[in-house]
């Protein structure tokens, strides 16, 4: 592998990979659903341009020169974009390190393993470049149709964007690798990539509550506050918002430093890499030491399932922190409570649905762990209890669970506005049962590892568990603003429920 | 149970995919009798197997374990099986010994007598030295050896196991095959199936051949020569040549 033409065949493996990696996740691995994938992804693109318009077709008009006001939050919309990719790489990166099945074959092959790995990085920045301009074009789209042709350099942003992005994400899991060893960068660099994707639209919202009471983070962007402490208007820090704006020096700047970046991380990070490689390869999974198997003592068979399910949680950090990762979108609520309570605002209402619809989400996720998510499927299904029961531990288990990460808030909600909080402990308790009914219905068999997966064994059941959730939050909050609203959008919610147990797929 | 009742009775045992996998299968195992079920890839043995641990429900038949009707009351016939699949599908979060108190639970034994088994079972596996780490950084093998443990710690009378010699190293096969050896010496009763007919050859009281989900050949090693016609061969040359002969009949 040391001609350029041997790269080349390398990079059109890799690309090769990389797309049917990503149509085996669009038709859930399913042959002859190729064209439907396709056409469906059309079709939502499509849809995509409305709500796109609704987000950012008032800022098709925008000339220079811009206030700071506006090239903060043009400026804050890209450092938003820039941590998904960021996110998405890392996760990227980690799979190349540890999940690809050739690794072996690769490293035994007598290839310049430095040359194979810059093929990989600049693979991998290219993913996260296709599915950032995949994504953005809806927005892209509506800038262009009602601004004009300058808008199209937000593209080039993308890719610049991506670029750097990649040689970041590449960067911090050579470090951690450095820094705290194969198996802790692992698990560091998994819930690192979940956390800054959310981390930022958070930290902003906390931000937002902080100084303004309010959970809108445009309120810190366009605030005189963020103006004064903003650069001036000629700082490098707004070249991106400039370039999207069909500033093409300004673009052409931004695309050489992505280029320059990856190139440079490339060349001291490659050869680096194949001993990192080996490094993750050679480090078995370590020992752990559980020092008594006292929780499977005492108890039924019911009960020795729940807590069969409770010690793999706990014994998984990974898997706990993407469960919980739907907790994080509590702390600028449970701030807000914290604020209102203080300052008796009535803003409070608004936490409602967001518990409502977070206890969904994380129920649904539990239910797909607990339900589908059975390392060993025979096992359980050939003990000696019905079928029934042994669903019924695994919803306890789920409904257990949510009720432990719930009932603080909700006792903390009764003490400031008790209607309220029973409210919204029966959309919690509706919202978790729902999404739990959903996965038990559709449920399959999968590998608890893949779980970040698990939408893509059933689209309609994702779904119908998003707009379940969405469904019973919209129903909690209006049925105290609202009532008869509440009772119209709890019925159309049910009738959700209702059509899809009506497709589920039957089983004997 | 009867005196003369067998251990397990399939009559008329069908199942259908994409195409036939087994067809209407008849099998009949003794009460203590080591049973090992041959056939290519594809033949149906694991789908049969399957459908006798209640995995699977066949189309068409009935499953009788130890005189209960499988089909009727599975819970019942679970209660006195085992099943072993021949992917050792454990919980990577457990150690070896939770493991086992977690099947003992499930098939409601009392942890004062499954615990001292469990030990047993993990000490005669040779899994001593790993009883407290979790099963995540475990081999193949030692996956198989933990998941055979957890198969026979409930104490069961019917054991069915597929291929569970796969990726098991010289010693811990042998420590497998004693262990089986001993269970039914006890008067339990064993099906496995394997591709190592070496294991057939010396382990097995009776031997079934099935292909394209019927059973071909059944009988003692020396019936099998006797049915071939050549007291001499191999158990291996009667397999291929059963299988041919079944082939060119297709």
């Amino acid at each position: 592998m040391n001609s350029s033409a041997d790269l080349t065949w390398f990079a059109r493996h890799e690309i090769r990979l990389a797309w049917r990696e990503a149509l085996a996740m669009l038709t859930a691995g399913r042959k002859g659903r190729k064209r439907t994938a396709i056409f469906g992804l059309i079709v939502l693109a499509a849809v995509m341009h409305l709500p796109a318009y609704a987000v950012i077709g008032r800022f098709a008009d925008l000339q220079e020169p811009l206030e700071k006001s506006t090239l903060i939050v043009i400026t804050a919309t890209i450092l938003l974009a820039w941590a998904l990719m960021l996110s998405q790489a890392i996760e990227s990166v980690t799979r190349v390190f540890y999940a690809r099945a050739d690794l072996d074959l690769i490293m035994s092959s007598p290839v310049a393993l430095a040359n194979v790995f810059s093929v990989r990085i600049a693979a991998i920045a290219l993913q996260v470049i296709a599915m950032a301009l995949l994504l953005s074009t809806p927005f892209v789209d509506v800038l262009v149709i009602g601004g004009g042709w300058r808008w199209l350099a937000a593209f080039g942003v993308v890719v610049a964007i991506g670029l750097t992005a990649a040689a970041v994400a590449i960067a911090i899991t050579v470090v951690l690798f450095r820094l705290i060893g194969p198996r802790r960068t692992r698990l560091v660099a998994q819930i690192l990539a979940a956390v800054i994707g959310a981390g930022f639209v958070i930290a902003l919202q906390v931000a937002a509550i902080l100084s303004y009471g309010t959970l809108s983070r445009f309120a810190v962007l366009s605030s005189d506050a963020a103006a004064a402490f903003a650069p001036a208007l000629d700082s490098i820090l707004w070249w991106p918002a400039r370039a999207a704006l069909g500033d093409g020096e300004a673009l052409l700047c931004l695309l050489a430093g992505g280029l320059l970046l990856l190139g440079a991380v490339m060349a001291i990070l490659s050869p680096r890499f194949a001993d990192t490689v080996v490094s993750a390869s050679a480090s078995p999974a370590t020992a752990h030491q559980a020092p008594r198997a006292k929780s499977f003592r005492a108890g039924s068979r019911q009960q020795a399932l729940r807590w069969k399910e409770f010690v793999l949680l706990k014994r998984d950090p990974w898997l706990l922190s993407q469960s919980l990762m739907q907790l994080l979108y509590l702390v600028p609520p449970a701030l807000l409570l914290w604020k209102s309570f203080a300052d008796s605002d009535a803003a409070l209402v608004l936490i409602t649905p967001v518990i409502v619809m977070a206890a969904g989400q994380l129920a649904g996720g539990l239910a797909w762990l607990t339900i589908s998510g059975e390392d060993a499927p025979d096992l359980v299904a050939t003990a000696p209890l019905p079928t029934s029961q042994v669903a019924r531990a695994k919803i306890e288990v789920v409904l257990i669970a949510i009720a432990v990460i719930f009932a603080p808030l909700l006792m903390a909600l009764a003490y400031a506005a008790p209607l309220q909080a029973a409210i919204t402990a029966l959309g919690i308790i509706v919202a978790a049962a729902s999404a739990t009914a959903i996965q038990h219905w559709f449920r399959v068999q999968a590998r608890r590892s893949q779980f970040r997966r698990r939408q893509t064994s059933s689209r309609f059941a994702t779904f119908a568990e998003a707009f379940s959730s969405i469904g019973w939050a919209a129903t909690a909050v209006l049925a105290m603003a609202v009532p008869i609203a509440g009772v119209i959008s709890g019925t159309i919610t049910a009738a959700i429920i209702a059509v899809t147990w009506k497709i589920s797929p039957r089983r004997d | 149970m009867k005196p003369d009742q067998s251990a397990l009775a399939l009559r008329g045992l069908t199942k259908r995919f994409d195409r036939l996998a087994v067809d209407a299968l008849d099998l009949t195992v003794r009460p203590g009798e080591f049973y090992a079920l041959l056939g290519p890839n594809g033949a149906g043995k694991t789908t049969t197997l399957r459908m006798v641990a209640g995995l699977l429900r066949p189309d068409a038949g009935s499953v009788s374990v130890l005189g209960i009707d499988a089909l009727a009351d599975p819970v019942a016939a679970k209660q006195i099986t085992a099943w072993l699949s021949d992917e050792p599908m454990i919980y990577d979060k457990l150690t070896p010994l939770e493991y086992l108190a977690f099947v003992a639970r499930l098939w409601g034994i009392d942890p004062a007598v499954s615990e001292p088994s469990a030990r047993d079972l993990v000490v005669s596996l040779g899994l001593e030295p790993h009883l407290h780490e979790r099963c995540e950084g475990f081999s193949k093998g030692m996956r198989q050896k933990v998941a055979l443990a957890g198969a026979l710690v409930h104490d069961p009378r019917l054991i069915i196991l597929d291929e569970p010699l796969t990726g098991l190293d010289a010693v811990s096969a042998r420590h497998v095959k004693g262990l089986l050896g001993e269970r039914v010496r006890a008067g339990c009763t064993v099906i496995m199936t394997t591709h190592i007919l070496e294991v057939a050859e010396r382990m097995a009281d009776r031997i079934g051949v099935i292909a394209s989900g019927r059973l071909i050949a059944e009988g003692t090693l020396s019936e099998l020569r006797q049915q071939n016609g050549r007291n001499d061969t191999s158990l291996e040359d009667m397999f291929i040549a059963l299988v041919d002969t079944e082939a060119a009949a297709a």
